[in-house]
């Protein structure tokens, strides 16, 4: 179970989220979203030319960069 | 008069709750505490009438976002007799965490799970008995798009209100510390009530959004879906448009003119030359503009805009904007005015500033107007549509421009994180309603700018009595001579230099004022245009019109917005430099060519 960022998985990879490293405001809007540790995470798709992602937390599909992605550890399934 | 106030994230259907209960009659208004207008509308229940509140959706009661800020000033400020909480069943294990947030500031609460449709399809079950004794809140299941469980909630709202209203805690800022508490009610409630598979399955989104957000093909498909969309447009509002024209003609001829034939010249040529010419020529643009709305209420609707803000957010994040500004300019397509409002979401107030520059450059339907009227008079049937795309291309061109000058003015690093709904299908219904409040709200301004404006025109070239109407000799044409030294060099005319001066109040006038300019309407007027100006004096007024301050409308949501006045002056000196400047090299290069 190698623990990394979300933004360094792949289309179809499942994950668990291990932390959130992210300043006050985005930490918030994270939590609120459903982004919590121990949530499971399925990165759906990343956008060309170095886009958003687009992830599957429970019902909700949720469009982040990667540059926040990556301020996400998660620990793949 | 008791107020219900309409609580609920974005996304959850709050506002097709609110067309549904107001019927779409409602007005926007302004309220203690808060600087920004709400929409409200009032209804009878049971014996009473009482108001009803749309509040901004919000994620947070606790955030510091705009929107959530205002919620909670008014909430300060307005308590409501009423709150009723919409949650999205779908996503109820996230949305629940809202509702408890708001029930700690002991309110008068029903909560409305709505989307239930949708949740069926997912399979998510609730069992509503047992979370409203869970919870010890009134709680219905219904579908504000099919109405389905709509009159039992109802009815639950109206019995609410007989209670009184308990005094609402100070307690309002209350630390997100609690949220721990939160979780835990949360997760005790959400294990005891609600069944959601392990995997959802929505094929159709799935299977769309394959093909719609695919890697290299994700792009195309959306200019391609765009530029269909304002072809669909053309084709089909523009045999309505001239048909209603010559209606108007024609009730002028048989009719009005005869009925009027007794009245002295003046006043009749101020009543027909003037109103009347005018004002038919403008509203024979209401089918396009309806057309035009209900194309825009099906994309919008339907979940696509949040797929472009995923396509376009690479290049955005060049601009120093994102995926949402995106969006933001395709709804400046319908009106400038809610798209500045929409940027209230952004947190960073550089961002937001960035954005408010750039959304002015969107082609809003006012003056899809004026380039519809002019390629229909200057170019073949064949070319007309291509002239207009190549119109959005200029305005994006601009937008990006704008940006990338400014960008570094305005530097910020707000983060992108966007929920992104499934693919939904408007009702007719939503569609209809939708349509109908985009056409009060273009005849309000018609009563309230258009007939001021054509008469001001009408004034301003056939005063003083002794000049020939619309000559050099009128008080209009002293001032097109004046500006001529700065409109000559972008090939820009007398006439069409005091249309481009009303323009500047809003650009449903410009046609207007032409019509009553060369006392013409409808086709009449633009074969005279078309005989007057050739291709590339019509091009370089278009962009021109494109280019410069949209509308006073424009100019005022700037200032509240920004509540900065040299901001407000920066943007519409931009915008002028810049419709000068790229009119001016149109205009010249083209002539240089041979054209």
């Amino acid at each position: 179970m190698p623990a990394t960022t979300l933004a360094a998985l792949h289309p179809g990879d499942f994950a668990t989220i291990v932390s959130i490293n992210a300043e006050e405001a985005l930490h918030l809007r994270l939590l609120a979203l459903g982004f919590r540790t121990g949530k499971q995470i399925e990165l759906i798709r990343k956008a060309s030319f170095s886009g958003p992602l687009q992830v599957r937390i429970g019902t909700t599909d949720i469009l982040l960069r990667r540059s926040e992605a990556a301020k996400i550890s998660v620990a793949k399934l | 008069m008791k107020r219900i106030a309409l609580l609920g994230m974005p996304n959850t259907g709050k506002s097709t709750l609110f067309n549904r209960m107001t019927g779409g009659a409602a007005r926007v208004g302004n309220w203690p505490g808060i600087t920004v207008e709400l929409l409200s509308g009032k209804i009878l229940l049971g014996s009473d009438m009482v108001e009803i509140i749309d509040l901004p959706g919000i994620y947070d009661l606790h955030g510091f976002s705009d929107d959530e800020q205002v919620v909670r000033h008014f909430l300060h400020d307005n308590v409501p007799d009423l709150a009723l909480v919409i949650l999205n069943t779908t996503q109820i294990e996230r949305q629940m965490s809202l509702l408890l947030q708001l029930k700690q500031l002991d309110m008068n609460i029903v909560v409305m799970l709505n989307m239930a449709d949708e949740a069926k399809k997912f399979g998510i079950s609730v069992d509503v008995a047992k979370m409203s004794a869970l919870l010890e809140l009134p709680i219905f299941l219904l579908s504000a798009k099919y109405g389905s469980g709509y009159p039992e909630a109802l009815q639950a709202i109206t019995k609410a209100l007989r209670y009184p209203t308990p005094g609402m805690a100070e307690h309002l800022r209350s630390q997100l510390e609690q949220d721990e508490h939160i979780e835990t009610e949360m997760a005790r409630v959400l294990q005891h009530t609600v069944q959601i598979p392990a995997r959802l399955s929505d094929n159709l989104t799935e299977k769309l959004d394959r093909v719609m957000l695919h890697p290299w093909l994700g792009l195309p498909i959306f200019f391609a879906v765009m530029y269909l969309l304002f072809q669909g447009i053309f084709i089909f509002g523009q045999p309505l448009q001239t048909g209603i024209a010559g209606l108007f003609a024609w009730l002028r001829n048989a009719a009005l003119a005869p009925l009027l034939s007794s009245l002295p010249h003046a006043v009749q040529g101020l009543l027909l030359d003037g109103i009347y010419n005018g004002v038919a020529t403008v509203a024979a643009f209401v089918p396009i503009i309806v057309l035009f709305f209900l194309f825009m209420a099906m994309v919008e609707d339907s979940g696509y805009l949040s797929r472009a803000a995923f396509l376009m957010d690479a290049l955005m994040a060049r601009l120093g904007l994102d995926g949402r500004g995106f969006v933001m300019l395709l709804m400046g397509f319908g009106c400038n005015v809610p798209a500045l409002m929409g940027t209230r979401v952004m947190r960073s107030r550089a961002m937001r500033l960035l954005n408010m520059l750039v959304i002015p450059f969107s082609l809003c339907s006012a003056r899809l107007q004026v380039f519809i009227f002019f390629t229909a008079a200057l170019f073949s049937a064949k070319a007309a549509p291509i002239v207009l795309f190549s119109l959005y291309l200029f305005s994006f061109a601009s937008a990006i421009l704008t940006a990338l000058i400014f960008k570094n003015r305005f530097k910020n690093n707000e983060p992108f994180v966007l929920e992104l709904p499934p693919y939904r299908f408007p009702t007719l219904r939503q569609m209809v309603l939708r349509g109908w409040l985009e056409v009060r709200h273009f005849l309000r301004r018609a009563t309230k700018f258009i007939v001021a404006g054509v008469v001001l025109v009408w004034l301003l070239t056939h005063l003083p009595l002794s000049a020939a109407p619309a000559s050099a000799d009128t008080w209009a044409g002293m001032i097109g001579g004046a500006l001529h030294p700065f409109f000559a060099p972008v090939g820009i005319n007398e006439q069409l230099t005091i249309a481009l001066i009303f323009g500047f109040i809003a650009k449903e006038i410009v046609i207007g004022a032409l019509a009553v300019i060369y006392g013409l309407s409808g086709t009449a007027l633009g074969s005279a245009i078309g005989q007057q100006l050739d291709w590339v004096q019509a091009y370089s007024f278009m962009l021109f019109t494109l280019l410069y301050t949209p509308c006073l409308a424009t100019i005022a949501t700037l200032q509240s917005e920004s509540k900065q006045t040299s901001f407000t002056a920066l943007s519409i000196a931009w915008s002028l430099g810049l419709a000068w400047l790229v009119s001016f090299v149109f205009y010249q290069g083209a002539r240089a060519l041979g054209y």
